[in-house]
């Protein structure tokens, strides 16, 4: 869809994305819990923005807390923010690992409708309070359930590896898997340069190579994916204000240090259906391209993007889905170091969900925060160049197997 | 009779033991895992948790849950296909779960040792007391009617010893878990001289199913395993004994139990493996051993010192370390037993001065733990050794010393038939004392 009045986003905020491979992490102590989460990320956001008083709604975007964290509710967590958002309006949205791109996508309706000049969406997610074993089970929960008890013991990495599979006998193992271990690679390349991503302190002196020998093991894992083809378990939140223009004066921002929203497209595929080519996302395809055609432009007029990794075959299938690259080239395309970030087109510049990490219900807006950061020249270490000529951004946020997605496009404002 | 059905009814006695509840954790879930294959599933398994205590049999059950959980989890997706055809089992949490209760409806927690009298196979991991072992065996074959083959974790008497006082005819077979059975891969088998081929291959059979990797040992009193720890512990209090003179009993505890540790690069110094295989313990399997050795007296006069003064080792039920030569904090040695002032004295008032007497190590030194499990372990070694053999310091002339008779007691062992192979005494202290290079060796001159 494309807007009926400009809405921007601005102010975005990161915690760090905690779990294994960063040093504070150790499972045998106990841990911050989705309170501390949301409010570092909630206030981060408010103390650039001028306070709560400056907000008229909160969202909040989360997948499983009510197993995690046996919490529900949450919506009741945003007076905790902050008690200027006491008795304003509050929800929360939950659309599996789509449910950061949900809170963004509500956001923007809610300004869009005049109901809100300037939202606060937020995505949270700590998922460290059981052992992957059962975190499995809770993650399965974005797929249909009546297809549990034949899935894989740990589901999603079990489905992914079934569209490797696919990928692998339709193309090529060897390609596929140079192009996958290159994806692992280019993450682990950018989340060094972003203090906050979960891969920081990696120190792998080669994450090519390490990927590309580790060769997927059925008996021990998944048949055609190895743990670094994953996105691995983290706790984290992110946050961002979406405003309208009269928001953007109230908070005191240029249009400049915002990133536009020119087109947003959420769609949904049915999750009893299985998916009709295994080595296609449908309906990534679909939303991707429908956001690019109401934005205007061709996915070369991109600077960059942030897709969404869960796995590094996804990667590679975002690819192809948003015509980067021929079906069954999306791996070349990568492996010849187009997405890297001093590629073409850099993608997931802060390490996506592979090298950043993987909070799920944060992972739509910690995407959107990089593509702001990107556009407005506040990325970092991990800033990429950004031609005058294309200064566009995009994100793409997959809630299950290719069924709850949101792109939306940007465009520095 | 076919390996499943042998195992369709067995008994562990000392079953809440250290060495008991690791070998009946490990039978239960092998029992398990055979009774829920398709072809098994209307056979009922019984597995016997004998122990005098019942407190002890209380917290085994705690340990049993625990443990069994650690182990689903692990193989959750073998356990999946076990419970494919259950529609009510759907998560891994349900699979898990309902796993944990198949393996602890085996067991059979009791104090009364009857119940073995049905057994097919009996594990044995009481006291290492042969004539409490013989009375035990004796009375279960007397009673027993389905002639039961008799496992024993028997460390240090011969097993032919046994076989013949309890009138087994053949009819045990030494089974010897290292400890904690649950994670130590090693198991020494020693058969007795009449030890049938077929009990023999069921044990071979049963090793091979729990990932064992089995070492036979001839059936000489002390077997590989303490074949070389003893002697290799009273060559090292001996030593302390004679260093004591020279620079003070403690502080000569602390050099041996360094330069066996630091020096040697082995995962514990020699005092503090004392106190964890437990003073009381390791005097007993020297009086069992002793009486069989020729030409040797394996009789260490500190032991019998501490324990006169009520000094024992050993550890807690929750695997915690009791103090013994050494006191321990956090699990880390921060005094040492002055057997002659009978108290402990801490080791940050000499360390220092004994540290420099000892001597600078190799520049390439590295603990225990980064060579055992690095890849380039024998380039490490190789380097850290070559270096050390240049070296003329206190340190390194003792490790030299301690690593000869270390190589001596490896020979002895081929030597006097006790292992088949040089590689069968290394691949014991390699598996079973997690030693990062075996007694016989080329690294020190």
């Amino acid at each position: 869809m494309k807007p009926n009045k400009k809405v921007y986003m601005v102010g975005g905020y990161n915690t760090i994305s905690l779990g294994t491979g960063r040093k504070e992490f150790n499972p045998k102590v106990e841990r911050h819990g989705i309170e501390h989460y949301l409010k570092e990320a909630g206030q981060g956001v408010l103390n650039q923005i001028g306070g709560a008083q400056n907000v008229d709604d909160g969202v909040i975007g989360n997948f499983m807390a009510a197993r995690f964290n046996n919490q529900a509710n949450l919506p009741g967590f945003l007076p905790m923010i902050d008690a200027g958002l006491s008795m304003k309006y509050g929800t929360s949205v939950e659309g599996a690992c789509g449910s950061g791109g949900l809170a963004l996508q509500a956001g923007i309706r809610n300004v869009l409708s005049g109901a809100s000049e300037v939202s606060l969406a937020l995505g949270v997610e700590v998922q460290n309070t059981m052992k992957a074993i059962y975190g499995a089970d809770v993650l399965a929960g974005a797929g249909w359930f009546q297809k549990r008890k034949a899935g894989h013991a740990y589901f999603f990495p079990g489905q992914f590896s079934e569209r490797a599979g696919a990928y692998f006998d339709k193309y090529g193992k060897e390609k596929a898997r140079k192009g996958m271990s290159r994806w692992y690679a280019n993450a682990i390349e950018n989340a060094r340069l972003d203090p906050t991503a979960q891969e920081y302190h990696n120190a792998t002196a080669d994450p090519y190579s390490a990927c590309f020998k580790m060769e997927p093991n059925g008996k021990s894992f998944v048949d055609n994916l190895n743990v670094l083809d994953c996105s691995k378990v983290s706790d984290g939140a992110s946050g961002i204000a979406i405003c309208s223009e009269e928001g953007l004066k109230r908070i005191g921002f240029a249009k400049s240090e915002a990133a536009e929203v020119v087109s947003f497209v959420q769609s949904v595929r049915d999750i009893t259906q299985d998916p009709t080519d295994l080595t296609v996302l449908e309906a990534i395809k679909y939303a991707a391209n429908k956001a690019l055609e109401e934005a205007g432009i061709s996915v070369h007029q991109l600077a960059t993007a942030e897709v969404h990794d869960c796995f590094s075959i996804a990667g590679i299938l975002t690819v192809e889905a948003l015509g980067l690259a021929l079906p069954g080239e999306g791996c070349d395309y990568v492996f010849q170091g187009n997405t890297a970030r001093n590629g073409i087109m850099p993608i997931n510049t802060s390490g996506g969900l592979i090298g950043w990490g993987h909070p799920t219900g944060a992972t739509g807006v910690h995407q959107a925060v990089t593509i702001w950061q990107q556009l407005t020249g506040r990325a970092g270490a991990y800033q990429v160049n950004i031609p005058e000529d294309r200064p566009y951004g995009m994100t793409i946020n997959m809630g299950g197997d290719d069924v709850t997605i949101s792109a939306i496009v940007y465009k520095r404002g | 009779m076919k390996y499943e059905e042998r195992l369709q009814n067995v008994t562990v006695l000392g079953a809440a033991g250290k060495m008991g509840s690791g070998i009946l954790l490990l039978t239960a879930v092998e029992m398990a895992d055979l009774s829920l294959l398709p072809e098994n599933r209307n056979k009922t398994y019984v597995l016997n948790a004998v122990d005098v205590s019942d407190e002890a049999l209380h917290g085994l059950m705690g340990y049993l849950k625990t443990q069994i959980r650690k182990i689903a989890e692990k193989k959750t997706m073998l356990l999946r296909n076990f419970y494919a055809d259950r529609s009510d089992l759907i998560e891994n949490f349900d699979i898990i779960d309902e796993y944990i209760f198949d393996v602890l409806n085996i067991v059979r927690p009791v104090n009364a040792m009857e119940v073995a009298y049905q057994s097919h196979i009996i594990f044995e991991a009481i006291k290492e007391d042969p004539a409490l072992k013989v009375k035990i065996f004796a009375q279960i074959k007397e009673n027993s009617k389905v002639n039961p083959w008799f496992f024993t974790n028997t460390s240090s008497i011969p097993i032919t010893e046994i076989d013949e006082m309890a009138k087994l005819d053949g009819n045990i077979i030494g089974f010897h878990f290292y400890n904690p059975p649950a994670v130590q891969k090693l198991v020494e088998l020693i058969r007795s001289k009449h030890t049938s081929n077929e009990l023999n291959d069921f044990a071979v059979t049963y090793a091979k199913r729990l990932k064992k990797t089995l070492v036979p040992s001839n059936d000489y009193a002390g077997f590989i395993g303490n074949g070389h720890f003893m002697r290799d512990a009273l060559y090292g209090m001996q030593e302390a004994q004679k260093l004591a003179s020279s620079m003070g009993y403690v502080q000569a505890v602390y050099a041996i139990n360094k330069v066996t540790q630091d020096f040697l690069i082995r995962p514990m110094g020699i005092f503090q493996l004392i106190d964890y295989v437990g003073i009381e313990v390791c005097s007993y399997i020297m009086s069992v051993m002793n009486p069989y050795l020729e030409n040797e007296d394996l009789h260490a006069e500190l032991l019998d010192i501490m324990l006169a003064q009520g000094i024992k080792g050993g550890q807690y039920s929750s695997g915690a370390q009791k103090d013994g030569f050494l006191k321990y904090e956090k699990g880390r040695p921060v005094a040492i037993w002055d057997i002659h002032k009978q108290e402990y004295v801490s080791i940050a008032d000499y360390s220092q001065a004994v540290d420099e007497k000892l001597g600078t190590m190799p520049t390439s030194m590295k603990p225990w733990k980064g060579v055992n499990f690095n890849k380039q372990k024998d380039e490490m070694l190789q380097a850290i050794f070559q270096e050390m053999n240049q070296m003329n310091s206190e340190g390194a002339l003792m490790a030299k010393a301690y690593n000869k008779r270390s190589n001596e007691i490896g020979h002895l062992l081929v030597n006097s038939q006790v292992a088949h192979s040089e590689n069968d005494v290394n691949t014991v202290m390699l598996t079973g004392f997690f030693h990062a290079y075996g007694p016989i060796n080329n690294y020190l001159l």
